[in-house]
């Protein structure tokens, strides 16, 4: 079978809408374009009934009820709702906020502005695997803890953190729970009861549906989780984001949840194999590579590899036809690699090396075998062009070398 | 990000990939930067001792493409030039050639960084073998 260049394998950065979901939206563009807040007239309750369907079809994908189900404009809105709104709502409660130093920016960024509030907030680091420790989590609880917001996997390395135990200790501690689960839902099976989740935040183009729309689950019972909104106006979604539904994202959003919900027992399976054939490829032609995070707690479609002794940008500069993301950050002022693959304890030369594939419907074998064969060219030519490769196999130690930096 | 075509050029057909005999006195090595900064380059240059020029220059370059590129482009520029004249190369020049972004303008730096270094590690190479000639010599006077 011939394959396609360039090949997509960057699936945690987005997906392409799966052609059943703009099927579903296409008619909410032109024909029932109604606003959803429109009460009074057929327009209006066509596309409230739409988003109502909608709001069922996610709710069910997660184990919530529809009523839980807020929408927003795509993740990064529902994460800074979850925490802003907690810290604001729960101000007399407590000012103090448990997250971890591998959370997408999206939760870091909003907890570092919280701190200029008056908040205080605890990062928690991370083990080798990737993982929280869940004694440093029980430690960090104090009176003053309104909230914990720990991701469900990670979007770099995949890893899973263990949030069913997560929501119990927050549970018998009387403390809200939030969880970006972004790369997660939809993914693998995730149920907001078993997991003791307060708050989730998810996102419609990680899972197959369109850019521009996401949601918070907002748990209304047991306990029922009260939010300060962001976002103030006509007081829609039960005043917790006020503005003009987003009908055919919604649609379509709905539509990608029903299809992830009925397909992902045989897709992360499928996915899981052509995952670790990548990974027994890649193994078995190069040395000196290392898997980010732990392979026993981790996305079935995710793999994040450092190719030792060779930089990020060059090798996807190598394999340009090849859609993935690198840990190096070459191209920014600061020169900072991965501060999630730092947080592992990696050093910054292999934090630099990383390479993240993201595996997903439209991935095949043929696919694989390509990037498979591609890397391991373009490794090894890069490594007989690398200085860092022969001081290695020279017996030099690198990591106690001395590097001449002044000026860098 | 987009690279010129002479970057991409350069990255897949590096010139003068390899390592000079690091021990030979009439070779001068540099290694500058750093893993944890994402580029580490070695540059050496080899100088004919009859005629003070360079004969030959070799490069291996961990870091990005055009990292790669402006320290295949020194060992290129190197060849042929007297030790003074290869310390007339400025980063400005590497930058102009390849039409570097400003993000990319480091990997220019550092190429100048490792001409200056192998050309300081060659001079002190024949001070000492100088010196070392000369103790060697006085016995013999």
């Amino acid at each position: 079978m011939a394959i396609k260049l360039p090949i997509y394998m960057d699936y945690h950065a987005t997906t392409p809408t799966d052609p059943r979901v703009l099927e579903a939206m296409l008619p909410y563009f032109t024909q029932h374009f109604g606003n959803a807040a429109s009460r009074n007239h057929p327009f209006g309750w066509e596309a409230e009934e739409a988003v109502e369907k909608a709001r069922k079809q996610i709710a069910d994908l997660i184990g919530a009820n529809a009523k839980e189900i807020v929408f927003t404009s795509g993740a990064t809105e529902s994460d800074n709702l979850a925490i802003k709104g907690v810290a604001e709502m729960y101000r007399e409660k407590g000012n103090h906020i448990i997250t971890a130093v591998t959370e997408h920016k999206a939760i870091i960024d909003t907890c570092k502005r919280l701190e200029k509030d008056g908040y205080r907030v605890t990062y928690l680091p991370v083990q080798k695997d990737g993982r929280i420790s869940l004694d440093e989590l029980k430690a960090a609880i104090s009176d003053k803890t309104i909230l914990i917001t720990i991701m469900a996997a990670n979007n770099e390395i995949g890893v899973i953190q263990p949030i069913a135990e997560i929501g119990a200790i927050a549970k018998e501690k009387g403390i809200l729970f939030h969880t970006d689960a972004v790369q997660m839902v939809g993914k693998v099976p995730f149920d907001v009861n078993a997991l003791k989740v307060d708050m989730a935040s998810i996102s419609a183009h990680k899972m197959y549906g369109p850019k521009g729309v996401g949601a918070l689950y907002v748990r209304r019972r047991n306990p029922r989780v009260l939010l300060s909104p962001i976002i103030d106006g006509g007081g829609h979604e039960r005043g917790m984001r006020s503005g003009t539904l987003n009908v055919t994202g919604i649609v379509g959003f709905g539509k990608a949840a029903e299809l992830c919900k009925q397909e992902m027992a045989v897709e992360s399976e499928r996915l899981r194999g052509l995952r670790d054939y990548l990974n027994d490829k890649l193994h078995k032609r190069l040395d000196e590579i290392y898997i980010n995070g732990s392979m026993e707690h981790r996305l079935p479609h995710n793999l994040n590899i450092s190719f030792a002794y060779v930089e990020g940008e060059s090798l996807l500069m190598g394999i340009n036809d090849v859609a993935v993301s690198s840990g190096s950050a070459c191209t920014s002022a600061s020169l900072e690699p991965s501060y999630v693959l730092k947080a592992l304890g990696a050093g910054d030369d292999l934090a630099h090396s990383s390479i993240r594939f993201g595996l997903g419907r439209w991935s095949t074998k043929e696919e694989v075998d390509y990037v498979a064969d591609k890397l391991t060219s373009v490794v090894t030519k890069l490594r007989d062009m690398s200085p860092l490769y022969e001081l290695a196999k020279e017996g030099v130690d690198l990591s106690t070398m001395v590097w001449q930096t002044e000026g860098h | 990000m987009a690279y010129s075509d002479k970057v991409i050029d350069h990255y897949e057909n590096p010139r003068n990939v390899g390592s000079l005999p690091k021990d030979d006195v009439n070779v001068g090595t540099g290694l500058v930067g750093a893993p944890e900064c994402g580029d580490v380059m070695k540059l050496q240059v080899k100088v004919n001792p009859a005629t003070g020029v360079i004969d030959d220059a070799k490069f291996k370059t961990f870091g990005c493409g055009s990292a790669i590129a402006s320290s295949s482009l020194a060992t290129e520029w190197l060849k042929g030039k007297t030790v003074d004249e290869a310390l007339a190369i400025k980063n400005t020049d590497i930058v102009n050639e390849l039409s570097l972004p400003p993000v990319k303008i480091h990997c220019s730096v550092l190429a100048e960084d490792a001409i200056k270094a192998a050309i300081s590690d060659y001079k002190k190479k024949q001070t000492a073998e100088g010196k070392t000639a000369e103790k060697v010599a006085q016995p013999t006077a």
